[in-house]
C-alpha cells in the first residue's frame, strides 16, 4: 500500500490525481467465478458425451432445459434475495399454493388467462407477506420467517386441494410447456433467456441493483446513505414471490396437472442453483451470469445423471457435493491469492537451510 | 523482590510497522516499581498500539523489551498474563452476558477435584477481591448491567486475580462522571501502594497531575519524552504532546453569521433525548459536546430520520421538515457524516468511486440507468478535492487509511445538494495530518454559508472550532453558549458533569 501511494501524481499546488479510468488486469479477468463454470459445464459436457450415446444432438440438448426451467425462472429473483443477505425457502410452497389457487380458480369457471393472472397475484402476495414480516420485524431472521412461511403457504395448499388433482386445463395451457420455436427450441426457454437478461439489466446497470448490492454488503450504511432499504426489501421479497407464481404456471403445464404437493424441495436446488453461480448467502457478491451458467451446469449434470438412469439420492449427492466444492473455492482461490499460506511454507523451509 | 535494575520495566527502541505507516518509530519507556506513570499523546499519536505491543498483541520489529532487567519477548496476552503484566483497554473487552464473577475469571477458573467449575470458591473470591478494592459490585449481577465505572472496577479485579504487577489503564476516565473519577484515583493509589506499577494511559491533564509522578509523551508515533511530572508545566505538555502552537491546528476563518439556516425545536425520543431546541446559522460551526452516551448522536440521527424522534420540529431554511426516512433530510439539504466509518460510512468491499456517490446515485440516472463514466469523473473529482491519498476510483475503501477513509466519506457527503453538514466525531481515529485537514474543510464548509454541526468530545477541538457550543448532559441540553470565545474547558466539563 505504501509503495503504491508514492506512485500517486502529485500536482503542483498538492492536489492529488486519482485515475478514473478502469485499468484492464488479464489476472484478475481470468480469476473469475464464472470461468470456473465454464468449466465445470465443459466437464459435465464432456463426461456426458462419453457416457451418453447421441448426446451431441441439439434439438435433445434444448429440449433438455425443459426440465429445468421450472426451477431456472426463480433462480434470478432468488439471487436478489440472497444479494440482500436474506433468503426466501418458502418459494417452493409459494409456487404450490399460487398453482393450487389457479387451479380451484378454474375449477369454479373462470376463463384460464384469469386463472393465471389470479396465481401471479397470489405468488406476488406471498412474497409481499414475507418481506413486511421482515421489515415490520427486524429482529427476525429470514431463514425462520420463511421457514414459517413456507409450512403455512404449503398448508394453505393442501387444505384447498387435500389430495386431490386438478386437471383438464385448456390446450394452450398445455402449450406454455410443449410449444417450440422452429420445432427446436423451447419457447419457454425463450422467457428465460428475456427474464435473465432482464434480472441482469436490473442488477448491473440500474440505481435499484446497485442498491441492492450496498444492502447487500451494509444495511447500515445503505440506511445512512438514504437508500429506502425496507422499500427495496418488499420489492425484491415480492418479486419473488411473483416468479415463483411463473415458475409454478409453466410447472402445472408441464404436469397438465395441479396437486399441492407440487414443487417439493425445489427451493434447495434453487437456491444450490444461486450459490454455485457464485451468489454468495452473506449478500453483496455475485453476478447474473454466473447464475444463469450454473443453471446450465446444475441442470445438464442432472440430466445426464438421468439419461444414465442415475437414483435420485445420487444425484443430490452430486449436487451437494459440487455446492460445498463451490463454496469451498473462492476461500482457497483468496488465499492464493494473498499466498500467506505460500510464504508461510517457504519460510519454514528457508529456516530449515 | 530483588530488583535487578532500577526499573521493572524498560523498553527501548521500539518500532512497529503497520503496512504503509510506522506506527511506533523507536519509542522509549520505562516503569518504576509502585509508580503511576502517565503515558500521553493525541488521538493516533500510537499510545494503544504502544500498550498492544507491550501486552503482546502486537509484535513489535525492532526494539527490546526488559522485565526486571531480564530481556523478555512477549508474544501473546497469555505470556503477558504469565509475567504478571494486564491491561485494562478504553473499549472494555468484558462479556456483557456473563456475569462479574466469570468475567473476573475468565481465562483461570478455579476448578474443584472433579474438575468442574468451582462456582462457589469463584463467587467468594471475586466478593473478596471487589471488597478490596472498595465496592459493593454483587459478583452474581451481570456485567453488561453494570456503569461503564463498575464494570472498569470488575476488570481490575480481573487483573489483580491474575496477581498482575503491571497494570495498564487505557483511557479509563474518558467516560466517567467527576465522582466517578474520583472513586477511580483512589483505587489507582491503592494499587500503587500495595506495590504495583502502573501505566495510565489518557488525554486528560487532571488525571496526570492528581496521580501520576511521570509523565512520557508520544507524538506522531515518536518518543517525544519522559518527564516528572512536578517539573512540567501545562502549556510545555500541551506544546510537546502537539507540536505547535494551537492556533495553527485549527484554521478557523473569521465568517460574518448569515440567516437561520437549522431550527431544532423540542425534539425528544423517550429514553435517549428530552426537548432538544437550538439552532445554526449560515456560517456558523455550532459544536455538540458532552460526554459520551449524553445523546448527541442520537439526537443528530433523529434529525436525519435515522431513528426517528418521537415529537418536536426540525426546520431548514425556514421550512419544516417531515421527518420520515433519511432521504427525506438530505433532499432537505441536511448531510450527516456518521460516526462509525466502518460501519455506517462505507462499503470497505467497494471501490472509492461507488462508495462516493451511493447516497446520490439520482444525479448520474437516466431512466433508473447508472451512467457510470459520469459517476467516476464526479467521484474523482470530489476525491482530489478533498485531498484523497488514493490511486484510483476503483481502490478498495478497505486499503486506506482512516483518515483517507474519512475523507471519502467528506466527499461523499458533499455530493448533495447541502445547506447544514453535521459531522459526529470528524476526527475520532485519524491521524493528525488528517486531521488539520478536516478542520480545513470544516472551516471552509462555514465560510461557504454552510451550517455546520461538529460533534466531538474533544474539548480543545470543540474550543478551537465552533462559534457556539451546545453541551447535552443525559439527554438534555445542558447549556449552550452562544460565543465560544472565553469558553473554557472548565466551564463546559460543567455543564456536562454535574450542576
Amino acid at each position: 500500500m505504501a509503495k503504491e501511494i508514492t506512485k500517486q501524481v502529485m500536482q503542483e499546488d498538492g492536489t492529488r490525481i486519482i485515475s478514473a479510468e478502469k485499468k484492464f488486469s488479464f489476472k484478475k479477468f481470468m480469476l473469475q467465478w464464472e470461468w470456473m463454470l465454464v468449466l465445470m459445464f465443459v466437464a459435465v459436457t464432456v463426461f456426458n458425451l462419453i457416457k451418453i450415446p447421441n448426446y451431441a444432438n441439439a434439438k435433445n440438448l434444448f429440449s433438455a432445459t425443459r426440465d429445468f426451467i421450472d426451477k431456472a425462472i426463480v433462480v434470478f429473483p432468488m439471487a436478489f434475495v440472497l444479494m440482500l443477505g436474506e433468503i426466501d425457502i418458502s418459494v417452493a410452497s409459494t409456487m404450490a399454493l399460487s398453482a393450487t389457487i389457479m387451479g380451484v380458480a378454474y375449477q369454479a369457471g373462470f376463463p384460464m388467462a384469469l386463472a393465471i393472472v389470479i396465481a401471479l397475484a397470489v405468488g406476488a402476495l406471498c412474497g409481499f407477506i414475507n418481506g413486511i414480516i421482515l421489515v415490520k420485524f427486524p429482529e427476525l431472521s429470514s431463514m425462520i420467517v420463511t421457514l414459517s412461511t413456507q409450512i403455512i403457504f404449503r398448508g394453505i395448499a393442501q387444505i384447498i386441494l387435500e389430495t386431490q388433482s386438478v386437471n383438464g386445463f385448456p390446450a394452450w395451457h398445455t402449450q406454455i410447456y410443449t410449444a417450440k420455436i422452429g420445432g427446436i427450441v423451447p419457447a419457454a426457454l425463450i422467457f428465460v433467456v428475456v427474464e435473465a437478461l432482464f434480472f441482469a439489466y436490473l442488477l448491473h446497470y440500474t440505481k435499484f441493483g446497485r442498491r441492492c448490492y450496498a444492502m447487500g454488503n451494509s444495511t447500515t450504511v445503505a440506511k445512512f446513505s438514504g437508500v429506502h432499504t425496507n422499500k427495496i426489501k418488499i420489492i425484491v421479497y415480492t418479486m419473488a414471490g411473483l416468479f415463483a407464481a411463473v415458475a409454478a404456471i409453466y410447472l402445472s403445464a408441464k404436469m397438465s396437472s395441479v396437486r399441492s404437493d407440487i414443487a417439493k424441495g425445489y427451493e434447495l436446488d434453487i437456491i444450490a442453483m444461486a450459490v454455485l453461480g457464485g451468489v454468495s448467502t452473506a449478500g453483496g457478491k455475485g453476478r447474473m451470469l454466473g447464475a444463469s451458467l450454473s443453471i446450465l451446469v446444475i441442470g445438464y449434470l442432472r440430466y445426464g445423471l438421468g439419461l444414465m438412469n442415475a437414483s435420485s439420492q445420487i444425484i443430490m449427492i452430486v449436487v451437494g457435493a459440487l455446492l460445498i466444492i463451490a463454496v469451498a473455492i473462492p476461500n482457497f482461490r483468496e488465499s492464493v491469492g494473498q499466498a500467506n499460506w505460500f510464504r508461510k511454507l517457504k519460510g519454514m523451509f528457508v529456516k530449515k537451510a | 523482590m530483588i530488583l535487578l535494575s532500577e526499573y521493572i520495566l524498560e523498553l527501548k527502541g521500539i518500532t512497529k510497522i503497520f503496512p504503509g505507516v510506522k506506527a511506533l518509530d523507536n519509542v522509549h519507556f520505562s516503569l518504576k516499581e509502585g509508580e503511576i506513570h502517565a503515558l500521553m499523546g493525541e488521538n493516533g499519536a500510537g499510545k494503544s498500539t504502544f500498550i498492544k505491543v507491550i501486552t503482546g498483541v502486537y509484535q513489535a520489529e525492532e526494539g527490546e523489551m526488559f522485565l526486571n532487567g531480564e530481556k523478555v519477548t512477549i508474544r501473546g496476552p497469555k505470556d503477558a498474563q504469565n509475567l504478571s503484566i494486564a491491561a485494562i483497554y478504553q473499549h472494555g473487552t468484558a462479556y456483557q452476558q456473563l456475569s462479574v464473577t466469570e468475567n473476573i475469571f475468565m481465562g483461570h477458573e478455579k476448578m474443584t477435584k472433579l474438575h468442574t467449575i468451582n462456582w462457589r470458591q469463584m463467587h467468594k473470591d471475586a466478593a473478596v477481591l471487589l471488597k478490596q478494592l472498595g465496592s459493593e459490585i454483587d459478583p452474581h449481577s451481570t456485567m453488561g448491567n453494570l456503569t461503564v465505572a463498575d464494570q472498569q472496577i470488575v476488570e481490575i479485579a480481573k487483573a489483580i486475580s491474575t496477581n498482575a504487577k503491571i497494570i495498564i489503564m487505557d483511557e479509563p476516565t474518558a467516560s466517567l462522571s467527576k465522582r466517578e473519577c474520583e472513586e477511580l484515583y483512589r483505587i489507582t493509589e491503592q494499587l500503587r501502594d500495595e506495590g504495583r506499577s502502573i501505566i495510565f494511559i489518557s488525554h486528560r491533564f487532571e488525571d496526570m497531575y492528581r496521580l501520576a509522578s511521570r509523565v512520557t509523551v508520544l507524538r506522531d508515533a515518536q518518543y517525544i519524552g519522559t518527564w516528572d511530572v512536578d517539573g512540567i508545566s501545562n502549556d510545555v505538555l500541551i506544546s510537546k504532546m502537539v507540536g505547535r502552537e494551537i492556533s495553527q491546528i485549527y484554521p478557523k476563518k473569521k465568517v460574518e453569521r448569515g440567516e437561520e439556516i437549522l431550527r431544532v425545536e423540542g425534539l425528544s425520543k423517550t429514553g435517549y433525548y428530552k426537548d432538544v431546541s437550538f439552532s445554526v446559522h449560515k456560517g456558523e460551526i455550532l459544536a455538540m459536546t458532552g460526554l459520551v452516551g449524553a445523546g448527541r448522536t442520537e439526537v443528530c440521527q433523529g434529525i436525519m430520520g435515522i431513528e426517528k424522534p418521537d415529537s418536536g420540529k426540525v426546520f431548514v431554511d425556514g421550512r419544516e421538515l417531515k421527518i420520515k426516512q433519511v432521504s427525506d433530510a438530505m433532499d432537505a439539504g441536511i448531510g450527516y457524516l456518521p460516526e462509525d466509518r466502518h460501519k455506517q460510512g462505507l462499503i470497505l468491499d467497494w471501490g472509492l468511486g461507488q462508495n462516493v456517490t451511493l447516497a446520490t446515485l439520482e444525479q448520474f440516472t437516466t431512466a433508473t440507468v447508472i451512467n457510470r463514466k459520469a459517476e467516476n469523473k464526479r467521484a474523482k473529482e470530489l476525491l482530489e478535492k478533498v485531498k484523497t491519498k488514493a490511486l484510483s476510483v476503483f481502490d478498495k475503501a478497505s486499503t486506506l487509511s482512516g483518515g483517507n477513509q474519512q475523507k471519502v466519506i467528506v466527499a461523499k457527503v458533499l455530493n448533495s445538494d447541502l445547506k447544514v453538514v453535521i459531522l459526529d466525531e470528524p476526527t475520532k481515529g485519524v491521524d493528525v495530518g488528517a486531521k488539520a485537514q478536516m478542520y480545513e474543510i470544516m472551516s471552509d464548509l462555514a465560510s461557504q454559508g454552510y451550517g455546520v454541526v461538529m460533534i466531538s468530545s474533544e474539548m480543545p477541538e470543540v474550543l478551537g472550532m465552533a462559534d457556539t457550543i451546545l453541551v447535552m448532559k443525559e439527554g438534555r441540553v445542558s447549556k449552550i453558549f452562544p460565543d465560544a470565545a472565553g469558553v473554557t474547558q472548565e466551564m463546559i466539563l460543567e455543564a456536562a458533569m454535574n450542576m
